[in-house]
């Protein structure tokens, strides 16, 4: 399949997973719809064409490569692209943040859904726990890889700059972290809550390999995983900065931190999902 | 059961029991990993790091870094072990614990050294009397604080055959050792060291040496004490405790931790839905301490046995 063709396959799973988010959000009218689907086409890169999984899911993740969500709100994401990937049968998207689902509203390894591996939502540790299993990769003889996906805003906890410096300085380069850059938090802007000032410089200054990317734009994403790949076992971890558009896919929901947690109504929804093709089939 | 008197030829610090006790299981058990921020002396988890210097990694000044890579090593099948100061341990990284570890039941072994108010000196900052409350609340946890050298390294031991996150709570001050070196630990399983009928006295960590000193002068004063060995708070031994308390009908608990969050409020919360009895519950009165010698610590905040036997005969006059 060469590349234009996969990238069409792509943007079709994207337009669908974009929808159950929507809808997943609006049905229980809580949520977290902006993150997101800024995110979506990251996601779907991910689990549809850049990693080596397995959606028998085993907690353990020998000989393969895992995936951290460290900022967990935008779990309505992850929970379509594993649905739709094979851990679980997409009707089980209805369940979204209701009585007794697997699908908490914040990831969750407590009622065994298959495909996260730690607990997330209470911001800033995510990074840690995806060097802890890069370690033990590593002293397990897996050459598989690391993936850990973080919110911009979230680097303003104190850990994620632990876990920073403790990388670098242990050699822990069979990881690829990638932030989502969207600029936009809870209260507003980050540049106006807490600038993360000129952040490139900050993480090459912790030791990292920086590499920047369009996280809503498939060829930009693909290429900048490659290039992250020929980057690791150098010594180095490697660091994503990935520009992403909050709301991306719904007009009136891109580029406002006010799509942050806030459910469309009926006709949000329904503005929402005439814009977004069902390519797969809605669950 | 003849009653015994306990008594003892050597001092030694608690957490030697636990650096023994990781470097022993580190043999052992491949997957034992060992994570430390800045303090390896301090833990005694010197010999594990040069011996296995693969298997431990140095963190830093940074316990919620810590806990976390603690908690995605589990991923992977390792074991590993963190080690700190109790402070450090629970109060500075309770929402890592909670959310990393204990929700996400990931197999971690919480060691926390300097704990409670026997660390002495270094004063209020450093000297937790509130980590047991901490990480009892949390569900899904085991809580446990051995009594002396022999049982730290043994019960250091036992943890890693357990699966699930376990905060083992231990000390600084050399203190004596009273227990065997082969003596069965096993996990939520109290032990009775004196056989009474008057009054059951509870004791964990350092306290169960001070019970068995109150115990010897109650003794030559015509009242028979039940001493019993709760070194696992979380689950607690609820058979054993209830027991015993049928028994005697009266009840004292001792720890080196605040009287609010502790084993006494443990007990009584079983009893008071079981079998409702008078008791006493020795701690620390819900304050901070300060800096002084070990001893002297024990002695101005009532964790001296002289307490406890002012507490039994108190009881058992009724008063």
């Amino acid at each position: 399949m060469n590349n234009s063709t996969k990238i069409e396959e792509l943007k079709n799973i994207s337009s669908q997973v974009r929808r159950d988010i929507v809808r997943m959000v609006h049905k229980v009218q809580s949520g977290h719809p902006g993150g997101s689907l800024g995110c979506t086409d990251f996601f779907v890169s991910l689990f549809f064409h850049v990693m080596k999984k397995n959606p028998s899911f085993k907690m353990e993740g020998g000989n393969e490569d895992i995936f951290f969500l460290s900022n967990g709100h935008i779990s309505p994401v992850f929970y379509s692209v594993l649905a739709r990937s094979g851990y679980f049968d997409i009707k089980e998207l209805d369940s979204f943040r209701k009585l007794n689902s697997r699908l908490q509203g914040h990831p969750a390894t407590h009622e065994k859904l298959p495909g996260v591996r730690v607990a997330s939502g209470s911001l800033g540790q995510g990074l840690s726990v995806a060097i802890g299993a890069a370690i033990t990769k590593k002293l397990n003889n897996d050459k598989n890889l690391v993936y850990v996906l973080l919110g911009d805003g979230e680097l303003q906890e104190g850990q994620i700059w632990e876990a920073l410096m403790f990388a670098a300085h242990n050699k822990v380069d069979n990881i690829i972290a990638t932030i989502d850059y969207n600029g936009q938090q809870i209260d507003g802007q980050v540049d106006e809550v807490n600038s993360l000032l000129n952040l490139k410089d900050k993480l090459e200054s912790f030791g990292w390999k920086v590499i920047e990317s369009d996280g809503n734009d498939f060829n930009s994403i693909l290429n900048i995983m490659n290039e992250a790949k020929k980057n690791l076992n150098n010594g180095y971890p490697v660091i994503n900065i990935m520009k992403t558009i909050m709301g991306k896919g719904v007009d009136f929901m891109e580029n406002s931190h006010k799509w942050h947690g806030i459910p469309p109504n009926d006709e949000q929804l329904s503005e929402a999902l005439s814009q977004l093709e069902e390519t797969l089939g809605d669950y | 059961m003849e009653r015994k008197e306990y008594t003892y030829t050597e001092k030694k610090d608690t957490r030697s029991g636990f650096g023994d006790g990781l470097y022993e299981i580190g043999k052992k058990n491949k997957n034992v990993v060992a994570l430390c921020a800045d303090l390896t002396g301090s833990l005694k988890m010197n010999q594990f790091k040069s011996d296995f210097p693969e298997r431990f990694f140095q963190v830093g000044i940074a316990e919620a870094n810590m806990m976390g890579i603690a908690a995605g090593m589990t991923i992977g099948g390792k074991i590993p072990y963190t080690g700190t100061f109790a402070n450090f341990s629970t109060g500075r990284v309770y929402d890592q614990i909670r959310q990393s570890i204990a929700y996400s039941g990931k197999n971690v072994k919480i060691c926390a050294s300097h704990a409670g108010i026997t660390l002495g000196e270094d004063g209020a900052t450093h000297q937790i009397l509130e980590d047991i409350g901490m990480m009892k609340m949390l569900p899904g946890m085991t809580v446990i604080n051995p009594c002396d050298y022999n049982q730290t390294k043994l019960a250091t031991i036992a943890i890693a055959d357990h699966i699930g996150p376990v905060y083992l709570r231990f000390g600084r001050p050399k203190w004596p050792i009273f227990t065997k070196e082969n003596e069965n630990f096993i996990i939520g399983q109290a032990i009775k060291f004196i056989e009474g009928r008057d009054v059951s006295i509870f004791a964990t960590g350092h306290m169960l040496w001070q019970a068995l000193e109150a115990e010897k002068s109650l003794y030559k004063m015509g009242i028979s004490s039940e001493v019993i060995n709760v070194h696992t708070i979380k689950p607690l031994d609820k058979n054993t405790i209830l027991k015993s308390a049928k028994k005697t009908g009266h009840v004292v608990s001792c720890e080196e931790h605040n009287v609010i969050g502790g084993l006494g409020e443990s007990i009584s919360r079983l009893l008071s839905e079981n079998n409702p009895c008078p008791m006493k519950i020795i701690g620390v009165n819900d304050t901070f301490g300060e800096s002084g010698k070990p001893l002297d610590l024990l002695e101005k905040y009532k964790l001296d046995p002289n307490t406890i036997k002012k507490a039994v005969i108190d009881l058992i006059n009724n008063k």
